[in-house]
């Protein structure tokens, strides 16, 4: 108890930083539509990571409002990518995204 | 100063199992990884002080959100066909590593419950004080996102029905047929 140690936040930002970098270059490498989903549930997880460190910084609780803000963001997005990628795959027969490049108008 | 390298530790298997699970092939087990790296978070916002933003992650993202995806992988599935991709889900080798990464969790999570007093020694931002906030001056972003839910779920309702024509039992498709399909039903 003599020390009083809490968690930097530059290092939590740092994590944070670098999970979404991580996420960013699932959704710019992978061509598979599931691992870019997954890659933009990374983002959002790294956002949610970002808004928590900070809160609990400053120890108040907005932070983990928009942490549930963000939760709810990403279960609509999954939900509508998911439908999205069902009809490419049952359209295409295939989940590589760069079959749906072109656009039909 | 344990604390902090509790907090490193979970930061440490949590990049790891990013990176596993952006770079798999397969993406069953990019999965699984997904999952670990979710539990990881948690454990970290447990450390930081934020107990219900823990129980959210593992709940809804590890849990709801990541079952959605498990539902389409089976949905669909992808990959080889059914025997041989189960063949090479039960093979050792698939399951060391994710095994090795969740027992450091494991752990790490009943070692930081056992001496949760002694540990958090930062300010902890119970579901109390989220509640009051959330209910009191953000009571507009809450009807905003159960707003954003209800387009959520109208939109998942609409793209997951079987009324668009399938392309490749169709030799020519209609290319209005594709997109308007049944609007005016």
């Amino acid at each position: 108890m003599n020390e009083a140690v809490v968690i930097p936040m530059e290092h939590g930002l740092l994590l944070a930083a670098i999970l979404f970098l991580i996420g960013l270059l699932g959704v710019l490498v992978r061509r598979n539509i599931i691992l870019i989903l997954m890659s933009l549930e990374i983002m959002l997880n790294a956002c949610g990571l970002a808004f928590i460190v900070a809160g609990a910084h400053w120890g108040i609780a907005d932070g983990q409002i928009m942490f549930m803000l963000i939760l709810s963001i990403a279960a609509a997005e999954v939900s509508v990518g998911l439908g999205l990628l069902l009809q490419v795959h049952r359209r295409f027969g295939s989940l590589d995204i760069d079959q749906a490049s072109r656009m039909r108008g | 100063m344990l604390e902090l390298g509790l907090f490193y530790i979970a930061a440490t298997v949590s990049l790891v199992s990013t990176v596993l699970a952006v770079t798999r092939y397969n993406a069953a087990h990019a999965l699984i990884y997904l999952i670990i790296s979710l539990l990881a978070s948690a454990i970290i916002f447990y450390l930081v002080g934020a107990p219900f933003a823990a129980v959210l992650e593992v709940v809804i993202y590890a849990g709801a959100i990541m079952v959605l995806f498990v539902f389409v992988i089976m949905l669909l599935n992808l990959g080889q066909s059914g025997n041989v991709a189960e063949h090479a889900l039960l093979r050792p080798g698939m399951w060391i590593f994710p095994s090795v990464l969740c027992v450091i969790l494991f752990v790490e999570i009943v070692y930081v419950l056992q001496s949760a007093e002694r540990l958090l020694k930062g300010v902890v931002v119970g579901p109390k004080d989220v509640g009051l906030e959330l209910f009191g001056p953000y009571v507009l972003a809450v009807e905003i996102a159960s707003m954003l839910l209800l387009a959520g779920l109208v939109g998942a309702y609409h793209l997951g029905r079987r009324y668009f024509i399938d392309v490749r039992d169709q030799p020519t498709p209609p290319p209005s047929a594709a997109l308007s399909g049944d609007d005016h039903e």
